[in-house]
């Protein structure tokens, strides 16, 4: 396994340890986290212009959140003893603690949500629908038929509740990927309180331009019009994430830079060179810069309707690239250095491989799936009523 | 080096030891206690010449893979006072030799490396399962049977001394020879050390040499401002040594 | 009336059912996977320990060498040699000891295991004795003249 080593390396570090797996995992997990958030906007903070998104962004973080664990699985040694975590989970390993925090995202905040908010239509289908369709719509009533104005009153209260907790759950949920990371005392890119809320931060921002995506594409698909009032509202959310997400990953950069500690002069030379590309091009160039200016553009000036809608497109899918980009420069950049701070190496990526870019794209794209079958399952919209309707 | 108390504490301990070896049971020797030890090892720069014979005997006792090393040797040429940046090699992980340097003039030395068997080590922090652990006589060691492969362990050591075995598809590193030193032997790579460069020392032992020549002599450990408690101790470890 | 509310929570109070039993579930599949050792010294399996303890061992250790070998001793720990361990030069031989009859070691060939120590390099400790091969030996067997176990040569004296 000739690698490619510039200067030094301890000998076992040549080999990078994490692959693109581990790049996509906190990227779906960010998705889901920001996906989330913007749901609650609605229903905490009362942002009626979001609602039309409210059931999609759910069921958004759903199909994310169901594909999260299979680069890891993928990426382990023994999947097979992966149970382990749940067994013997080892309470000062942050990566023990995710097996629960993942869990009772998944169980007790967004299925329970969806539930809670569903049930209504849920209760309904069983009644109207045959065959299978009809056992399974049962099985999600829990045997319970009450969708009586009471009821119901339950379930928007309960949904609250479930909402306000699901909030710095989504926190916990992506905020402790950060921490994964930003605990490695070894490792100076990494090693950093900022790690958690950097992370964070990011997952909402490509969460809510997912979102952002995801409806405008599904509006189009549906042949229906595009909640104008939703998405300016939308975009405006993404831009003040952004600008707090684009302010704490320049203050780390800046104080790097100035304290310029032992492992100052290796990193420097990593990002000019190896992460050049990824880092200043596409993350903080075209993956925060271009977006800021341009939603910041038009709050101030005025932008026709078709234009805004073009470059809020544009502006989301370069969001979701330069977020994709820096899960790729934390994990994959933190590997390519030497912990001598005296050399680099090459991550040799794999096109058909356990750990390899088809994987890793099939998992991308996974999601989409899982979104076409739950959005058939559980429609977002009624087929009859303008989208921003009740 | 062979002395005479060394003789008289090891032998007996050795052929009492060698009997259970022999015979195949897997246990280990019936005199040996847990609680008795607190193993770390004693690394003497001014000694070591870079014949790699460790990195081959410890190769050979452990089955170590190809590639990956539980144990290996650095080459270090520093010029004059410019501490920050030396020039380092490591060829094979020093396994077969060094070629001869094509430095001139400066300070060079060879610094062995393996696992630190640190005291409060950052890879048993973070392991999720409980795979790598602190044995009670102070050896980090992994539980090959348990671990998921994760490589977490191996991203937190500031050492660089874990891998991955390539078809066990577990972590590995150095396990400071434990199925030796519970036997009352020494370690792989002390054994076949011709110049005392690598010495077991055992902390809890008054009359292991360790502690006079802590006494006597400035040692130092790799990377103490992380505070990892590692008990590789180095006589003589330059301040250029990464 | 509190019937009317209980008969609109139903469906949570099912739920919490649901979810009671799971949690029931996990803690007995929990109870049955979980190693029966975990836990004994730390947070780890204590049979490990057993097992890593027995692996079997490739060096058999001077000590053993000594035992039958002591003529060798005798020489050698007169000479410079005398904290090199046997199997330093002569592998590993816990398989010789375990039954001297059936494994005979091969000597080693002088010509290339004694550079490996003695090969003049700058980072060698500078009184350590070192030489160009080529220069020293013409590229002959080092045995020649030195005798491996005691190799120090009084100036003129030659091996007998």
């Amino acid at each position: 396994m000739m690698v490619p080593v510039e200067g030094f390396m301890y000998p076992n570090e040549i080999e990078l340890q994490w692959s693109v797996l581990i790049v996509v995992y906190p990227f779906v997990t960010g998705l889901v986290a920001g996906a989330f958030i913007l749901a609650s906007l609605e229903r905490i903070f009362h942002v009626v212009a979001v609602k039309p998104t409210y059931r999609l962004a759910l069921l958004i973080a759903l199909a994310f959140l169901l594909v999260a664990p299979l680069p890891l699985q993928l990426h382990l040694g023994h999947p097979e003893r992966s149970l382990e975590m749940f067994l013997t989970p080892h309470k000062t390993s942050a990566m023990a603690m995710f097996g629960f925090v993942y869990l009772w995202y998944l169980m007790a905040v967004v299925l329970l949500e969806i539930w809670l908010d569903y049930r209504h239509e849920i209760v309904l289908l069983s009644q109207s629908t045959t065959g299978v369709k009809r056992l399974f719509y049962r099985a999600l009533t829990l045997g319970s038929s009450n969708i009586s104005a009471g009821a119901l009153h339950v379930d928007d209260r309960v949904g609250w509740v479930v909402t306000l907790i699901g909030i710095p759950s989504a926190f916990l949920l992506h905020g402790y990927v950060g921490f994964i990371f930003g605990s490695v005392k070894a490792n100076p890119w990494w090693s950093s309180p900022l790690m958690p809320v950097v992370f964070i931060f990011s997952a909402m921002v490509s969460g809510i331009a997912a979102v952002m995506l995801i409806y405008m594409a599904m509006m189009k698909i549906r042949k229906q019009p595009i909640d104008m009032r939703c998405v300016d509202t939308i975009a405006q959310y993404l831009l003040y994430t952004f600008i707090i997400d684009f302010a704490l990953e320049m203050l780390d950069l800046i104080h790097r830079i100035y304290e310029a500690d032992e492992s100052f002069r290796s990193l420097d030379f990593l990002l000019h060179t190896k992460l050049f590309f990824s880092q200043v091009v596409l993350q903080i160039v075209i993956g925060t810069m271009v977006p800021i200016l341009t939603i910041g553009f038009i709050q101030i000036f005025d932008v026709p309707e078709k234009l805004r809608r073009v470059a809020y497109a544009i502006c989301g899918c370069l969001t979701i690239i330069g977020i994709f980009a820096m899960r790729w420069n934390v994990v994959i950049g933190g590997q390519l250095f030497s912990k001598s701070f005296l050399g680099y190496t090459t991550y040799k990526m794999n096109l058909i491989s356990r750990e390899g870019e088809l994987i890793a794209a099939a998992l991308l794209i996974l999601p989409f799936f899982i979104l076409a079958v739950l959005v058939k399952i559980l429609p977002p919209w009624v087929e009859s009523q303008a989208p921003s309707g009740d | 080096m062979i002395t005479r108390r060394k003789l008289i504490v090891l032998l007996p301990a050795a052929a009492l030891a060698w009997k259970y070896v022999v015979a195949g049971t897997p246990e280990l020797a019936p005199n040996y206690n847990r609680s008795e030890h607190w193993w770390g090892m004693l690394l003497d720069i001014d000694k070591c010449i870079g014949c790699g014979n460790c990195v081959r005997a410890c190769s050979t006792e452990n089955d170590v893979p190809d590639g990956y090393f539980r144990t290996w040797v650095e080459r270090y040429h520093v010029e004059d006072w410019h501490q920050e940046v030396p020039q380092v090699d490591s060829p094979n992980g020093g396994k077969d030799g060094f070629p001869p340097s094509t430095a001139i003039g400066g300070k060079n030395f060879f610094v062995p490396k393996m696992c630190n068997h640190c005291v409060d080590s950052p890879c048993t922090q973070v392991c999720p399962v409980g795979a790598t652990l602190h044995t009670p006589d102070g050896v980090v060691l992994v539980d090959e049977s348990y671990c998921v492969g994760c490589r977490y362990c191996i991203q937190a050591c500031p050492y660089g001394c874990r891998f991955l075995h390539p078809r066990k598809l577990t972590a590995e590193k150095c396990s400071l020879c434990y199925h030796r030193i519970t036997k009352g032997l020494t370690t792989a790579c002390c054994e076949n050390c011709p110049t005392g460069a690598r010495q077991l020392a055992d902390l809890k032992n008054p009359a292991d040499p360790i502690h006079e020549f802590l006494k006597t002599h400035s040692v130092q450990v790799l990377k103490p401002h992380l505070a990892t408690g590692a008990k590789a101790f180095y006589h003589d470890l330059d301040g250029s040594v990464r | 009336m509190n019937l009317t509310k209980f008969k609109d929570a139903e469906h949570i109070v099912r739920l919490a059912v649901a979810c009671a039993v799971v949690l029931v579930l996990f803690l007995l599949v929990r109870a049955h996977f979980i190693p029966k050792s975990f836990g004994q010294y730390g947070h780890y399996r204590g049979d490990a320990l057993a097992e890593l303890s027995s692996k079997p061992v490739v060096f058999a250790g001077h000590q053993t060498c000594e035992q039958c070998h002591s003529e060798v001793l005798d020489v050698k720990k007169a000479g410079k040699h005398a904290g090199v361990n046997c199997e330093a030069c002569h592998g590993p031989l816990a398989k010789h000891a375990d039954d001297p009859g059936s494994v005979v070691p091969q000597l080693p060939d002088t010509k290339v295991l004694c550079v490996r120590c003695h090969e003049e390099n700058i980072a060698k400790p500078k009184a350590f004795p070192q030489v160009v091969g080529a220069q020293h030996s013409g590229g002959e067997a080092c045995k020649t003249c030195h005798q491996p176990h005691s190799p120090m040569l009084i100036p003129g004296e030659k091996k007998s």
